[in-house]
């Protein structure tokens, strides 16, 4: 199994001023530079650090918002290409849909992937609902957007005898001739991001790697089944290194410092749907029915969504409230000493039928860098040789 | 409702009345609560009301993709029902698909009525004209968009899983239709002059999501309207003021041409 060090760079000092919504409308006066400065070169040395612990990196990007201060995620990824130089590099990943220069997203991804020496992985996502506000993509087409960008980006990667035309529904170019063309061939290796059975489906059909976040243990099942029905449509192989999943990760060497740390990192799950109805369900994000299904929510409109995670028994709870043990319990969050971690990963694993890359959230919320740096340390020396097998 | 098939589009259409024409372009959501106004006004027209292509349960949208598109699509339905002399009404969204129409040609229209109509750019570039109808929570658009919404907004707890379906549909071909550019057409107003027939620009009183003085502006900027304000209406007078609307529609109609 490979592991993935993954990390949002909240901007946690904002969080106890900003209160119920950190996304969108936060106004970025609550934003010192010099606080942010120490973030992004804490989060940076954690990064870099996996590169020694025989772990690899994931970043991401998200915007306007206190939760993440990754707008643009190419950057880290630009940094840690140089800084490190065994780890591969997730991005997962590039909004693609939101992007109006898609031809520049594959010259990026190009120069990341020469620049690291070919270690770069390369996330398409469809982003989550609050960032067509910060873009202004429209969300009534974002996915025939996304499809688009997907296409252009791969054949401005993978063409290499000069200037093709591009005039497309969304993306007009005359002469896209990318360089550097990118290092490994014929392109870095594509990862989606699912979050329903019909994405996994999709992504399933064309093969890619898919990243499942924080579904738990109700979720997951379907959707890696919904993946592998999606490869057999096509006669592929649906293999282990095909299935990524997205938990927090708190190892300590005693069961209550492992859970101080998850806890503390779980915090990014408290926190990170503190948003505005209106800007959580864009029209046309979802399905109709999906949208028709959140209208009737309690709370929906005076903008106050309700969000919960499931716990085995198919139970919500308040992530605000839930301890340790249920988000443990919904398949959210692995953590104790390193024998219960292993053990905890092992049944999770095992519940949805495997997968081969477990993107493993390692910081997140209040947890301090010497904490951060002790949980990574933990987790690869005590905790991945004996996961590793499972990948 | 029946099914127009226009040049290969299916529009479903209400068709309802007898009397002269008067082609109804609705409004951007709430379709369902105009039914009343539209039996209204068939008491003394033969009114032609289709769904936009996306809106209602039948049809997809997929290479229909801008208001431009809708303008099209109902001047060909005037020349397929051979429609002549033809009273056009929009509502809203349905303002601007009417104005993108008479832009083009005016050929089978007599006149014309705007009811709070959106599509033209009039403000600067760091203002809006419409306020931003996706970004508020309903506790805040509601009271932009009606004058007493407690009576006239949705009350999703009462309504059915088909007509939730319905708003969220409505919403959906909204963004669809007018996400980017917001609700307007930036190079329409070049070409206002052209909308050169007898125009009624209505607009409600309370309207705060689409001020009266953006129907000013627009009264204004045509070459022969007159802009009348419909008191106890926010922006959608066809539901609140159905009866003022209708009055107002005909005596605008029976009022010589100047």
């Amino acid at each position: 199994m490979k592991v993935w060090h993954f990390s949002e760079l909240a901007y946690y000092p904002a969080w106890e001023e900003l209160g119920s919504q950190l996304r969108n409308v936060v106004p970025s006066r609550l934003c010192d530079p010099r606080i942010a400065a120490d973030l992004y070169h804490r989060g940076l040395d954690e990064w870099a650090l996996c590169d020694e612990l025989g772990l690899n990196i994931m970043v991401n990007e998200h915007h306007a918002t206190a939760t993440c201060i990754d707008s643009v995620s190419t950057i880290p990824m630009a940094i840690l290409a140089r800084e490190t130089k065994k780890a591969r590099l997730l991005c997962l990943g590039m909004p693609i849909g939101n992007r109006f220069d898609a031809v520049r997203v594959a010259e990026e991804y190009s120069m990341l992937d020469v620049i690291s020496r070919g270690r770069v992985e390369m996330g398409f996502v469809k982003g989550a609902p609050f960032e067509v506000t910060p873009a202004n993509s429209n969300p009534a087409d974002l996915m025939t957007r996304f499809w688009e960008a997907h296409d252009l980006i791969l054949k401005a990667m993978t063409t290499h005898d000069g200037p093709f035309n591009w005039e497309g529904r969304y993306f007009q170019y005359r002469q896209v001739n990318v360089w550097p063309r990118p290092w490994q061939q014929p392109h870095p290796p594509v990862w989606l991001t699912v979050n329903s059975p019909e994405s996994a489906q999709v992504a399933g059909e064309r093969g890619y790697v898919i990243g499942s976040l924080n579904t738990g243990y109700v979720r997951t099942p379907a959707i890696y089944a919904a993946y592998r029905k999606g490869a057999a449509s096509q006669g592929r192989d649906a293999t282990r290194d095909r299935f990524a999943y997205m938990a927090i990760v708190g190892v300590g060497s005693t069961r209550e410092e492992g859970y101080r740390r998850a806890d503390q990192i779980l915090d990014y799950s408290r926190t990170a749907l503190r948003v505005g109805a209106q800007f959580a369900f864009p029209p046309g994000y979802q399905s109709v029915a999906a949208t028709a299904q959140a209208l009737k929510s309690p709370g929906y409109g005076r903008g106050v969504p309700m969000r919960g995670i499931q716990l085995r028994n198919g139970r919500q709870v308040d992530p605000n409230a839930a301890s340790v043990e249920e988000f443990i319990d919904a398949g959210i969050c692995f953590a104790g000493t390193p024998d219960m971690v292993v053990e905890q990963m092992k049944a999770f694993w095992g519940h949805v039928g495997g997968f081969g890359h477990l993107l493993m959230m390692g910081q997140g919320g209040h947890i301090t860098h010497e904490d951060t740096v002790d949980n990574l340390t933990l987790f690869s020396k005590e905790v991945l040789p004996r996961v590793a097998e499972l990948g | 409702m029946e099914t127009l098939d226009i040049k290969g589009v299916r529009v479903e259409t209400h068709i309802a009345g007898s009397g002269p024409p008067l082609l109804y372009l609705h409004a951007e959501q709430y379709f369902e609560q105009v039914g009343p106004h539209l039996d209204a006004l068939a008491k003394n027209w033969r009114v032609i009301a289709p769904r936009h292509p996306g809106y209602g349960a039948a049809s997809g949208a997929t290479d229909l993709r801008s208001v431009d598109d809708l303008a099209y699509l109902y001047l060909d339905l005037l020349d397929e029902l051979k429609l002549d002399n033809v009273v056009l009404v929009g509502a809203s969204l349905g303002g601007w698909i009417a104005l993108e129409m008479c832009v083009r040609s005016h050929a089978r229209l007599s006149k014309l009525v705007l009811v709070s109509s959106v599509g033209v750019k009039f403000s600067g570039r760091e203002e809006r004209d419409f306020a931003d109808l996706f970004y508020m929570p309903d506790i805040e658009a509601f009271p932009m968009l009606f004058a007493d919404w407690q009576r006239h907004a949705p009350s999703y707890a009462a309504m059915s899983s088909g007509q939730l379906e319905e708003l969220a549909r409505e919403r959906h071909m909204l963004a669809h239709y007018g996400w980017r550019p917001y609700l307007h057409n930036p190079g329409l107003k070049r070409w206002l002059h052209r909308v050169d027939l007898p125009t009624l620009v209505l607009w409600g009183e309370a309207d705060r999501f689409a001020r009266p003085s953006y129907g000013q502006s627009l009264a204004a900027a045509l070459p022969a309207a007159e802009l009348m304000v419909i008191r106890g209406a926010g922006h959608y007078p066809e539901i609140e003021q159905s009866e003022a609307v209708v009055r107002a529609i005909d005596a605008f109609v029976q009022e010589p041409s100047r």
